[in-house]
């Protein structure tokens, strides 16, 4: 078999015409995966079991199957019921981009929802303590208190979980969406070189990985002034 | 000045307290009128520091009383946030808020729930880091602050809210030996003033100097409730006895 190196060079330029809808889809189900996911966090530390146990369950469905699946679960399976199809959500559950961003939300949203929960569980129950003693209220506690110290510790994994995002999104192109895995796949068709192609779509995917890296480090030094001496 | 003449400022009847099966407070009396100073002393676990925590409602008292201000201690949330801003309270861990600097731990609860302006906040929060003679520290995080200085803020933080009795639940107890000295001159400072306090610790000189009475507490109870002169030199319960000797042993 020949290895051809140019191939790696003439096809990254092609595939960056995908970046558009992977950045997309990696912004929108980060953005609604963080506020669904806020939303899941406050269900589950309400301490009320009607709001937490839905939460409890809504994450371990998601953490606990594929998101390969969830995608074809709701690309393939929703457009079969009669009311989805009648519902307002149809113009984007329609769409195969519709579909990816609502998987990768959702999905995202489950384990945001664990990140921040392990950051509010690792505040000191000192601070809490200090808070109610000053009289500040429930509400002033958790806004001012509790959520600057967990949003910290949460950063590393949520960042984490960010650069996962980036891969999942590739899942994307197996419901016919052009993003940079599946115009990938299309030069692979034609050019029958799946090593080159595949290997310069890795090369890009490193470079946004790296991108991405960087700037949460950056965010993580900015926010840690104050655990340094 | 005649004590007779005043309320008490905490009354406390019959207190009982448990965790599960132990009980950790047993049929507690106490009443702290206004000036006083009460240190509390005893064997760890005695209960020294629940009842103190009891007083602002960070522990649920079972039964008895707790009366602060004229405000009895029930579970209605207005009237505990009522009690807890006219009691201050200073942590054996100081429990600084880590992403707030000195100033700014003053000023949270100034703005928050005196509700007063930022610079009004600052002015104040100024003020009494001076009292605690640091006003040079003001913009540094807690961490970048020595364990007494960071005590120092934090009875800053619960003197600048202008409490009617202060508690401290062993506020020197995780300092190192050099520091003790700095956090115990800022509080007979504040003593000298006039402030109303319950105090929690095994600093046994400083109890003997402020102290007006020194209350001895031993599996969750009383035992024994006096004036340090008298607590020192003629004990009267076995336990306190032996408390003593222990502890001033060496």
């Amino acid at each position: 078999m020949n290895f051809e190196f140019h191939l790696i060079f003439e096809s990254i330029p092609k595939m960056l015409a995908g970046l558009g809808i992977t950045m997309q889809l990696l912004f929108l189900s980060s953005f609604f995966g963080l506020c669904l996911g806020i939303i899941l966090l406050l269900m589950r530390i309400s301490g009320r079991s009607f709001l937490s146990f839905p939460a409890f369950m809504y994450i371990y469905f998601f953490r606990g199957t594929p998101i390969l699946v969830q995608i074809f679960v709701i690309y393939h399976g929703l457009p079969q019921f009669e009311f989805i199809r009648e519902s307002i959500f149809w113009p984007i559950l329609r769409e195969p981009f519709g579909c990816a961003t609502l998987s990768l939300s959702l999905n995202s949203a489950a384990y945001v929802s664990e990140i921040l929960r392990g950051g509010y569980l690792g505040v000191d129950h000192g601070m809490h303590e200090a808070g109610m003693a000053l009289g500040l209220s429930k509400y002033h506690r958790f806004f001012f208190v509790t959520t600057p110290i967990a949003v910290r510790l949460a950063i590393p994994a949520y960042s984490n979980d960010f650069i996962s995002m980036i891969k999942a999104t590739a899942l994307a192109s197996t419901i016919t969406l052009m993003d940079m895995t599946g115009v990938a796949r299309t030069i692979v068709s034609k050019t029958f070189a799946p090593y080159e192609i595949f290997i310069a779509a890795a090369i890009i995917y490193l470079v946004i990985a790296w991108f991405f890296q960087r700037s949460f480090g950056l965010f993580e030094k900015r926010m840690s002034r104050y655990m340094k001496r | 000045m005649n004590d007779n003449n005043l309320e008490p400022i905490i009354i406390l009847q019959d207190v009982c307290k448990f965790f599960g099966d132990f009980q950790a407070l047993r049929n507690i009396n106490l009443q702290v009128k206004k000036g006083q100073r009460i240190v509390v002393c005893g064997p760890s676990g005695s209960g020294k520091s629940t009842m103190i925590r009891c007083i602002n409602r960070l522990e649920e008292h079972d039964s008895g009383k707790i009366i602060v201000s004229g405000r009895e201690l029930t579970s209605t949330v207005k009237d505990i946030d009522a009690v807890r801003r006219e009691v201050g309270m200073v942590f054996q861990n100081f429990n600084l808020f880590p992403h707030l600097t000195a100033i700014k731990n003053l000023m949270l609860a100034l703005k928050l729930v005196r509700k007063m302006n930022k610079s009004q906040a600052q002015e104040t929060a100024m003020r009494f880091l001076e009292r605690v003679r640091i006003p040079e520290q003001a913009d540094k995080y807690p961490i970048q602050l020595s364990g007494g200085q960071q005590q120092r803020v934090a009875i800053a933080r619960a003197l600048c809210m202008n409490p009617e009795v202060m508690l401290f639940d062993e506020p020197t107890s995780a300092l190192d030996p050099e520091m003790i000295s700095e956090v115990l001159d800022v509080m007979i400072d504040l003593v000298n003033d006039g402030l109303t306090m319950i105090c929690v610790t095994h600093e046994m000189g400083f109890a003997r100097s402020v102290a007006d009475s020194i209350v001895f507490m031993d599996w969750g109870e009383i035992v024994e409730m006096k004036s340090p002169d008298e607590f020192f030199e003629n004990p009267e319960s076995e336990r306190t006895k032996l408390f003593l000797s222990q502890i001033l042993s060496h």
